[in-house]
């Protein structure tokens, strides 16, 4: 009975603007309206000189059970701090509004209020279970000024995971408003022993570790591997469907591959030498990794099936640790040939290697997405490391963490922006974000111990 | 102490059929004195050889493991390098292997924790292989002496200071066959 009167009042709000509906549902049909140009022309803007201010009150919750509203206040919680995590928008703190009292429709905000507290930018949400497990969500972005919705967004889907609708409302609002690719539905991989499991069949009692997957923001964070071994060196495939990862489930280290909506293990490597740190193309196509079946280190490609396999580097020094050029034509690397390890590039085709690090120890390059054209890498400090990145354009260096434990394993944002790492600082070894200046930094793990994260592309 | 409890499980039979309990123990506790200077003569030296001499013919590969005959090799900082002990340490290793030529081993590369897990990866696998190519070079086949690295993923010393690190450079003989 609920569900019927919810229907009628939701079909009301829609008529209200129909705008809404022709962008995300359905391309073709023209809406009365003129949606398409208003988008380009209607973006936000601050004062002058300053990020635009935007508040995300709570979602209104259409229908009174509990996990609707509860849905509704985590929706609104969560799309502030994804709006927050790029820094393109000041978000005006949430508890300085929480006397402007909650619309309960899109009809009746009031704006006076809204503007009395200089926000420029208005993200307003409506939850509704449409049947058992289904929930519907409005996004609406006001400008406060013109009091005119300038984007308007409706989602259905599972009530599962109720965050997956403000990641995406924030990715969104990015795009349409400044032009970028938010990070909110990007995802982390990382090695972790948080399970304190030992070693089957072992002869020496030992912890295992296993890979996991994470939301950027550290939330809903799943076991992928259960091998009880030892599982390292996760690299999300270009599409984040599959995890390449170095595993010992058969006590010597070789390059797996989990697909992880699928269920499926593939093993391109198949056992032929020890195998380890695989690195996918931009394109998903092939791998590079390291491996000893010539008698030391060096680098191979191979096709993502193991066809096609072909030797890198030539060299008796250690040679490992690859990343890809956005483009797929030069790979980055660690290598001991000129005594220390220090990072060299190298064209896909062996030729053109150039050192591009000199300091006490340096490992763990990753390219940056384009447009920005840089490497960050791990660089010995002082009793730790620090996280460095080296812009290819003007040859210089930057250091993100200034000597707070340890930090290795730097992997870069899909957008460029942000960087996850490993940190020692709060004692055992923990996940962390970034931004590339080193600002806005977050402890993403707080459970055991967690290592060498990398981030979807 | 084989010997003797062998001594004592001989009389011990006799009693588990319950004719008469009290005797055998009391012999049991004052025959050890009497024993080893009793047979000590040359003669009986042959026999209780192959039982007692060797225990590690008896025990399991586990058991072994657990307490190791083999000897741990260790390394310098971000080195392969074996130094003179790391030498004498593989030369006991290898006359193991000699006195027991069925057994394999797995020689694990371990590193401390100042290095990148990464590099440390490829820097065991080095310390692995010049373990085992000196095993080489003692006469030991290859195909009993297998590698693996596990970079510094399993410290032997979970410290954080020279003296764990000393210890977790190394390389470390695992028994896998016998």
């Amino acid at each position: 009975m609920p569900t019927k009167r919810l229907l009628s009042f939701a079909i009301v709000a829609l008529a209200a603007s129909a705008a809404l509906r022709a962008r995300p549902a359905v391309p073709a049909p023209p809406a009365p309206q003129s949606p398409q140009q208003s988008e380009v022309i209607l973006s936000i803007s601050g004062e002058p000189g300053a990020r635009p201010r935007y508040a995300v009150p709570d979602f209104i919750a259409r229908g009174g059970d509990a996990e609707t509203q509860a849905a509704a206040r985590l929706m609104g919680a969560v799309l502030w701090d994804d709006l927050a995590f790029e820094r393109e928008l000041y978000m005006v703190p949430r508890d300085t509004y929480r006397t402007i009292p909650a619309a309960r429709s899109f009809a009746e905000i009031p704006f006076d209020r809204w503007r009395e507290l200089g926000v420029d930018g208005l993200v307003m949400g409506s939850v509704e279970r449409t049947a058992p497990g289904t929930f519907r969500v409005e996004v609406r972005l006001y400008d406060v000024r013109t009091r005119r919705s300038v984007m308007a967004k409706e989602y259905t889907g599972t009530t599962a995971n109720p965050r997956l609708y403000a990641h995406t409302a924030s990715d969104d609002i990015h795009l349409q408003q400044r032009a970028l690719r938010g990070a909110a539905r990007s995802k982390l991989t990382f090695s972790s022993d948080r399970d304190g499991e030992r070693v089957a069949n072992a002869i020496v009692d030992r912890d295992v570790k296993e890979i996991y997957i994470s939301d950027y923001d550290g939330a809903n964070q799943k076991r992928v591997t259960v091998t009880r071994k030892l599982n390292i060196f996760p690299r999300w495939a270009p599409d984040a469907r599959a995890i390449a990862y170095t595993s010992y489930r058969r006590d010597f280290p070789d390059v797996y591959i989990s697909l992880i909506y699928q269920g499926t293990l593939e093993n391109p490597t198949g056992g032929r030498g020890q195998n380890w740190l695989p690195a996918w193309s931009p394109d998903g196509t092939r791998l590079c990794f390291t491996s000893t079946r010539d008698g030391n280190s060096e680098l191979y490609l191979m096709n993502r099936d193991g066809s096609n396999i072909v030797r890198l580097t030539n060299n008796p020094a250690i040679d490992t640790s690859p990343t890809w050029s956005p483009g797929g034509t030069q790979i980055a690397f660690t290598s001991d040939r000129s005594g220390a390890p220090q990072i060299y590039i190298i064209d896909a085709d062996g030729l053109n290697l150039n050192k591009i690090t000199s300091e006490s120890w340096c490992d763990r390059p990753t390219w940056s997405p384009a447009p920005f054209n840089e490497i960050a890498y791990a660089s010995r400090t002082g009793p730790g490391y620090d996280i460095r990145i080296y812009d290819l354009a003007t040859q210089e260096r930057r250091q993100l963490t200034s000597g707070q434990g340890s930090n290795e394993s730097p992997a870069y944002a899909p957008n460029g922006r942000h960087v996850a790492f490993m940190s020692t600082r709060t004692g055992k070894k923990q996940i962390f974000v970034m931004g590339r200046d080193g600002l806005g930094l977050k402890q993403i793990t707080t459970a055991g111990n967690n290592y060498t994260p990398d981030w979807s592309k | 102490m084989a010997s003797l409890a062998l001594g004592a499980c001989a009389p011990k039979k006799p009693p588990v059929a319950r004719p008469l309990p009290p005797p055998p123990p009391p012999t049991t506790q004052e025959a050890p004195p009497p024993p080893p200077p009793a047979p000590v003569a040359e003669r009986p030296v042959v026999t209780p050889l192959p039982i007692a001499e060797d225990p590690m013919t008896s025990r399991s590969v586990d058991e072994l493991n657990r307490d190791s005959p083999m000897r741990v090799a260790y390394f310098g900082y971000d080195s392969a390098e074996l130094s003179a002990e790391a030498r004498a340490a593989l030369d006991a290793n290898a006359a193991i292997l000699k006195k027991y030529p069925t057994w394999t081993v797995t020689v694990e590369g371990h590193c401390d924790e100042r290095g990148t897990a990464e590099y440390n990866l490829a820097l065991g696998e080095r310390r692995a292989v010049a373990a085992q190519s000196y095993m080489v070079a003692l006469g030991i086949p290859a195909s009993r002496v297998k590698i693996v690295s596990y970079g510094k993923e399993f410290p032997f010393d979970p410290g954080h200071d020279d003296a764990a690190w000393t210890k977790n450079r190394r390389a470390h003989f695992v028994i896998t066959g016998k």
